[in-house]
Formats: C-alpha cells, sequence, structure tokens
C-alpha cells in the first residue's frame, strides 16, 4: 500500500439496490406493446398510425421543454413513451392525426412540463391531453367505428388523414358506402346510456367479437397489470380499490335498482375503466405512496367513475374520476401517513 | 409455539433483502500479526476519553492498562502489544478528528500471550462490583454503538428486565465475524450470556440468529440445556434484523415507543461479539485488547475474519490482506450503515466490525447513475423498517424545512439505516439528506 494510494470517500449505504426509474418505465412500456399490439390488431393501420403520431408527438414535446426548461428527465426515462401510447390507447382509432399530435402537445406540455417535468406533475398527464381534446374536439373523440372491419389493413379510417383544422370525413357516410352501416358505430357505454341496449360482458371483456366499438381487451390488460404488481412495477393496491369500489357501488345501484343499472360486469368491462384502473390510476406521481393513501384514492377513484357513468352526462367516467383523484392525492397524502414504528404502542396506552 | 411463528414469518414490518455476500462465513478465525507500531486513541468509546497512565519511553506488557477510565461513562484501554511507548500525541482516526493517541512501538517478536490479568471470582460479586469488573475490561458495544458495555449493564432499577435479547443477527451483508464468534466461541459467549443475565436480575435471554447462519445456531443450541432460561431462535434474514428494536419486535412482540429505551419494555438487548468479549475476558480479569474483524471487498485478495489488535494501523491490515494498491473506498463497518474511511493512517479501533476494501469502480457505476426527481414510487415507504414516509422527508429536506421533518414527519425516529437510499429508483440520496438534517437540528438545538 502506497502512500500515494487514492481513497474514495462517500456517503453509506455504499450498496444500491438494482431497481432504477429507467426499469420501470421501461417494463411499462413493454407491457403497453401487448395492448396497442391489439388495439392494432382490432383496428388496423389507422390505429398503428394513431399509436405513433401521438407518441411521437408526446416525445417531441418532451425533448423541447426538457431543452429549453433545463428540467431533469430525458427521453431515455421512457416515461413521454408511456405518455404517448396510453393516450393513443384512450381515443379512437380513427382519430384525425393532426387531433392527435394537438393530443400529445397538450398532454406533455400542459400535463408535464408546466409543473416541472417528470415526477413534479400533478395531473396524469395522458388524460390532461384527453381532456383537452375533449373540449376541443368533442366530435371527433365521440366517433369511433367498428373494430375487426374488413380491409382494415389496407384502409385508413378516413377521419384519421383528416387535414389540420379541416372537419373530418363522416364515418358513418364511410360505413354506409362500405355497406357496414348495419354495425354499431357508438361505444357500448353510450349505447347503454343513450339507446338501453346492453352489450355481453364476456364480449366486452374479450373485446374479440367483431365490430364493437371498443378499446383494446379489458382481460389483456389486466394480465400485463398481473405481471407489472407481480414484479412490483405497479402498485397492486390501487387496481384492486378502483375496480372494487366501482364493482361495489355499481352492485349496490343494482340491488337496489335492478331494472335501471346494469350488473357491476358491466360496470367492469365496458369502456376505460381497466385501462384507466390499471396503467392510469396507478401513475407514481400522481397518485399516493402512502399504502392507506392508495386504498382511499383508489376508491374514490371507483366510487366517481361509477357516479359520472350512471349520473353524469358524458358516458364515461373514468377519466375525470381519476383527474379529481389526481388532484385530491395531497390531500389523501396528508391523512394517510405510515404509522411509525412503536406508535401503536403509545396511542393505545393513551386510548386506555 | 416459537418455531411456529417463524414459519409464519413474523419479524418486523417492511426492512430490504440485500444480497448477502457472506463469502467470507465459512472462513476461521485468523490471528493479524502485529504492526511495528500500534495507535491506541484515548476516546474509542462514547463518553469522556480515558486518561494516559504511561510515560513516554516507559516499557509496557501486553494486556497491561495504558489508560484509566475518566468517570462512570468511559473505560480504560490496555497495550495490544508489549513494546515501549514512542509518543503521546495527536494522531488522525476513522471518525475524522485527531485524537490523543498513545503510540506503542512493538518489540520484534513481542509474544501473543497475554502478560497482564487479574483472575476472580465472578460469582460471589454483587451487581455495583461486577459492574466495575465489566468496565475495567474496557469493552464497548461491539455492534457498532460503542457505547461502554458496563454503563449500558446499569439498568434503572425502576424498569426491570424480563428478557435478554442476544443479537446475533449480522444482518448486514459482507460481515460474518458475528457468525464466526457463534460458532468458535460459543462457551464464551455463554459465559457472557450468563454474566449479563446476572447483572440484569437473572431474565430469561433469547440468542436471536438470522436464519442465513444455521451453523452457528446449531453450535449454540447443542450446548444449551432443554427448558433452560437460555434459548436460540432462528430469525427471518431481512436488513436490518440486527437493528436493536427490530430484534426485540421480532423475538418478544414489543415495540419499543418513539424517544423511548428498550429497557421501558422489559427488553435489553446486547450483541453477541460483546458478550462473548466478557466471557472471555472476565474470568481472567484480562482487558478487551483484540477483537474479529471481517476483511472483504472486491479489492482484497485475501478476504477473512482476523483478530486484529487494536490500535493496528489500516494501511498495515491492508497491507497484510493483500489489497490492490488502485483507487479504493474503505468502509469501517457493514456496507448499509459503514462508514467510509478517509486515511488510510487511521488505526483499528474498538468500534470496528468490519472492513470493506472496494475498488471504487466496483461501486461507482451505481453511485454515477442519474437522479431523478422523486416519482413517488413509494418503495422507501415500504422499506422503511420505522414506518416512516422517506418521499416526503427527502422533498422537505431539499427544501430544507428540517423543522417539519422533525416535528412532522419524525425524522428523529431514524436511525439511518439506509434502507430508503438502497431502494430508490430515482437515486435519491434520502439518508444521506436525512444525516444532515439531523445534524443541522441538533445544531440548532445546541446553539
Amino acid at each position: 500500500m502506497s502512500s500515494t494510494t487514492k481513497v474514495e470517500i462517500r456517503s453509506g449505504p455504499h450498496i444500491k439496490g438494482p431497481r432504477t426509474v429507467e426499469q420501470i418505465m421501461l417494463n411499462v412500456v413493454g407491457s403497453l406493446m401487448f395492448v396497442c399490439a391489439f388495439f392494432i390488431y382490432q383496428y388496423g393501420i389507422s390505429a398503428a398510425a394513431s399509436i405513433c403520431v401521438i407518441t411521437a408527438a408526446c416525445l417531441l414535446t418532451e425533448h423541447f421543454f426538457v431543452r429549453l426548461g433545463g428540467q431533469s428527465g430525458t427521453l431515455s426515462d421512457w416515461s413521454a413513451t408511456i405518455t404517448g401510447l396510453l393516450l393513443a390507447l384512450t381515443l379512437p382509432p380513427g382519430f384525425p392525426l393532426w387531433m392527435g399530435v394537438v393530443a400529445g402537445f397538450s398532454a406533455i406540455a400542459l400535463g408535464k412540463a408546466i409543473f416541472g417535468g417528470i415526477g413534479h406533475n400533478v395531473f396524469n398527464p395522458a388524460l390532461v391531453g384527453r381532456a383537452f381534446v375533449q373540449a376541443a374536439f368533442p366530435t371527433a373523440i365521440a366517433t369511433y367505428t367498428p373494430s375487426f372491419l374488413p380491409g382494415r389493413f389496407t384502409e385508413f379510417i378516413p377521419s384519421t388523414l383528416a387535414l389540420p383544422l379541416m372537419t373530418p370525413a363522416d364515418a358513418l357516410t364511410w360505413l354506409h358506402d362500405k355497406q357496414l352501416d348495419a354495425l354499431a358505430a357508438a361505444t357500448p357505454l353510450a349505447r347503454w346510456k343513450f339507446e338501453g341496449v346492453l352489450a355481453s360482458s364476456w364480449d366486452l371483456a374479450t373485446s374479440l367479437s367483431g365490430h364493437m366499438a371498443v378499446g383494446p381487451s379489458p382481460l389483456l390488460i389486466l394480465l400485463c397489470g398481473v405481471y407489472l404488481a407481480t414484479r412490483r412495477f405497479m402498485d397492486w393496491r390501487i387496481p384492486v380499490a378502483v375496480l372494487g369500489s366501482a364493482a361495489l357501488a355499481a352492485l349496490a345501484l343494482h340491488a337496489v335498482y335492478g331494472s335501471r343499472y346494469p350488473d357491476p360486469s358491466f360496470m367492469l368491462f365496458s369502456g376505460g375503466l381497466i385501462l384507466g384502473a390499471v396503467y392510469m390510476a396507478t401513475d407514481m406521481a400522481t397518485s399516493p405512496a402512502t399504502p392507506r393513501g392508495m386504498w382511499l384514492y383508489g376508491a374514490l377513484i371507483g366510487l366517481l367513475t361509477v357516479l359520472i357513468r350512471y349520473y353524469g352526462g358524458l358516458p364515461e367516467g373514468i377519466m375525470y374520476a381519476i383527474l379529481i383523484g389526481n388532484a385530491a392525492t395531497p390531500l389523501i397524502e396528508r391523512i394517510s401517513q405510515p404509522e411509525a414504528f412503536g406508535t401503536a404502542v403509545k396511542r393505545r396506552e393513551k386510548e386506555k | 409455539m416459537r418455531l411456529l411463528s417463524y414459519f409464519r414469518g413474523e419479524t418486523f414490518a417492511r426492512g430490504i433483502h440485500p444480497p448477502h455476500h457472506k463469502e467470507t462465513a465459512a472462513l476461521p478465525i485468523r490471528r493479524l500479526p502485529f504492526a511495528p507500531r500500534l495507535i491506541v486513541p484515548l476516546s474509542q468509546h462514547v463518553g469522556r476519553p480515558a486518561r494516559a497512565l504511561v510515560r513516554i519511553g516507559q516499557e509496557v506488557a501486553r494486556g497491561e492498562p495504558i489508560a484509566a477510565a475518566d468517570g462512570f461513562i468511559s473505560i480504560p484501554h490496555h497495550a495490544p502489544a508489549s513494546g515501549v511507548v514512542e509518543a503521546i500525541e495527536l494522531r488522525p482516526t476513522a471518525n475524522g478528528p485527531w485524537t490523543e493517541s498513545i503510540v506503542i512501538r512493538v518489540h520484534a517478536g513481542s509474544t501473543q500471550e497475554v502478560l497482564w490479568r487479574r483472575p476472580r471470582d465472578l460469582s460471589g460479586l454483587d451487581a455495583d462490583q461486577l459492574v466495575a469488573a465489566v468496565q475495567e475490561t474496557g469493552v464497548v458495544g461491539l455492534g457498532g454503538g460503542v457505547f461502554p458495555t458496563h454503563a449500558k449493564l446499569k439498568v434503572p432499577p425502576e424498569y426491570p428486565v424480563d428478557t435478554l435479547v442476544v443479537n446475533g443477527c449480522e444482518c448486514e451483508p459482507y460481515l460474518t465475524s458475528d457468525h464466526r464468534i457463534m460458532v468458535e466461541r460459543a462457551d464464551d459467549l455463554l459465559r457472557g450470556v450468563g454474566i449479563a443475565r446476572q447483572l440484569l436480575g437473572g431474565p430469561r435471554a433469547i440468542i436471536g440468529i438470522e436464519d442465513n447462519k444455521m451453523d452457528a445456531y446449531e453450535a449454540i443450541r447443542s450446548r444449551l440445556p432443554e427448558d433452560g432460561p437460555v434459548t436460540v431462535e432462528a430469525v427471518p434474514t431481512k436488513y436490518p434484523q440486527g437493528a436493536g428494536e427490530m430484534l426485540i419486535k421480532t423475538l418478544v412482540g414489543r415495540e419499543v415507543p418513539p424517544d423511548s429505551r428498550s429497557y421501558q419494555v422489559g427488553a435489553y438487548v446486547q450483541n453477541v461479539a460483546t458478550l462473548a468479549s466478557l466471557g472471555h475476558l472476565m474470568p481472567n480479569g484480562e482487558g478487551f485488547i483484540e477483537r474479529v474483524i471481517t476483511v472483504a471487498g472486491s479489492a482484497v485478495t485475501k478476504p477473512g475474519n482476523y483478530l486484529v489488535p487494536f490500535g493496528t494501523p489500516l494501511r498495515f491490515l491492508l497491507d497484510c490482506v493483500g489489497a490492490r494498491d488502485e483507487g479504493l473506498q474503505v468502509v469501517f463497518g457493514g456496507p448499509m450503515m459503514g462508514q467510509a474511511i478517509a486515511s488510510l493512517d487511521a488505526p483499528i479501533t474498538k468500534g470496528v466490525s468490519g472492513i470493506l476494501v472496494f475498488r471504487s469502480r466496483d461501486l461507482a457505476p451505481r453511485a454515477a447513475l442519474k437522479t431523478y426527481p422523486c416519482i413517488k414510487c413509494g418503495e422507501c415507504i415500504e422499506s422503511c423498517p420505522m414506518g416512516l414516509n422517506p418521499s416526503t422527508l427527502g422533498m422537505l429536506a431539499v427544501k430544507r424545512e428540517y423543522d417539519r421533518m422533525a416535528d412532522s414527519y419524525r425524522l428523529g425516529a431514524c436511525f439511518e439505516c439506509g434502507c430508503c437510499t438502497y431502494v430508490c429508483p430515482a437515486n435519491i440520496p434520502l439518508v444521506q439528506h436525512f444525516r444532515v438534517a439531523k445534524t443541522v437540528l441538533r445544531g440548532r438545538k445546541a446553539a
């Protein structure tokens, strides 16, 4: 040992666990690939174009703001990719691409960058983007085409290629020209709400039976969720709480007004509830980090979803429910701090 | 019943499972040769520094007292080797500040035999005499606390202790010295347990050993009578099982409330190395002059468990174990709670349980990771054994809201086990923030 040996000093712990932000995000992206593949299988090249363009818009916006604001975070943390993929999955497959760019930009700019980038955002960026285009383009966002149309891998849904600031081609006319106008072009939730037509829960869960205007299979999403939860890239408590409280609320209403409200399985498998519960309510930065807080937050979202769906003007409620849950997160965390070691003993003594 | 609760995995909540790296567990204890010069700091413990008893130029025999305790919360020191006192001067120590130290030039060919001892019969001593006898050995808490053991053994009489918890967890990765002591010196350990029980008024004793060292468990169990007051139990291997409060929770099922001491819930914890030292030294009336230390890490070519005389300069020890001479990181203690050492001239003192030597490039890749803002994944909350919220504490620390950390988020309960920093995927130096916050708060209190 010579007298010139260099010794480095660093404050402990001197070892580090294997987990990194990139690893968490990359696993979420990986599981989303399966969901996206199913979406493309359902809707063909329009869905593929929508996913690519919206994700690219998110990444470019992220890159721009990171450079502009000197924010921490880079494209390599994969968080903007997740936002883009999720945003595309919540929009109709034939959503005009230029509107998708607007959605992607507003998701990152309004949902993330203005708060200071990764970790600092208050609301789920994908849902901020969706809320923005819901307000800006209410017709386009409500226009669904049926899944598994013949020729979906060779032909774009005409609205996809609408020119910027132009009214998209009417999907109904297009379906009529293809002599497919007998097929439903409204989502099962909208059909139930406005026409009183109830779809089979099993068809909704698999999303495999043809020509329904539904998103990727809730069962597939649940499977991805189970993977993420078992490898602890996502907390299992939040989806369980969301789905549990939604099911309970729906069950209670169904038990009282069985004629008016469908049974809980329709509530669970229709619309974006499962996608929201598994992938969006669990967004780490915008959900409580305390275990008890997660239960409260999830329960709140599930309940709000049912209330909005049944009593609100819109057929779908998960988006606003999660955004409200996000807003309530700081409050929820405040009242759900973990109980420090040994304090239970003290509390019991006091109660005596 | 106990076995049943073990299989149900009953233990403290949360915690982490870092890789064990107990590669040295099978290596028997070996002696380290004497360094040409030994540096014995007068302060190697919590409390007042000892007073030097020797003059420069004085001959000392191995085991002879060279410094006396200065008051009750203080301990004496003994000559680790025979030699001549060369200097009594300020020398660098592992903790940073230079400390008054006795430098002994070791006689060439100095014998390993202990030349100074005052054997006595312990059974006839009353409690105060026994505490004084413990103090004369100069033993401190060897789990890292370095609090004088005799002072810790003097429990206020209004708190009856019904359980002596003997801590054989050694939950820190790499360290195996306690493991080897339990395997090779089980008789010393049990004698030490007996002395501690005698002092505490004869409570039952439970020796808790993590279930990754079942050979140690067997070695002790085979020496214990059935239905005796001393039992041994395997506990789940989980960091920080070896923290006193956690082991009490696991073995006795009691939680020590915040701002309380363990004897207030009737439990008392001692580390196995401490008790084995007492068991070895007390009957012979010897002084504490050497201890078993695990030397390991990627830069050590001859890792193992070494019996190291106190005062051995770190540089000499590194040469003996064949440490590579390149960019190094040296840690006293375990990799989780141990302390990085800045000076290779620092001597090994009574509180050093392990010496880990890494090439900095082996640790650097992780340390060089990008730090993200907190993404609130909650991993730290799920790992904190004290049930704190490191995520929020960390954000408050960045904003320097130290008072709020202490008042609203129980910063004071943090014992700096480092689980939060270990798990944080955003690579935020959480426990490091907390140390800064605590130091600032202590400073404010003192001011």
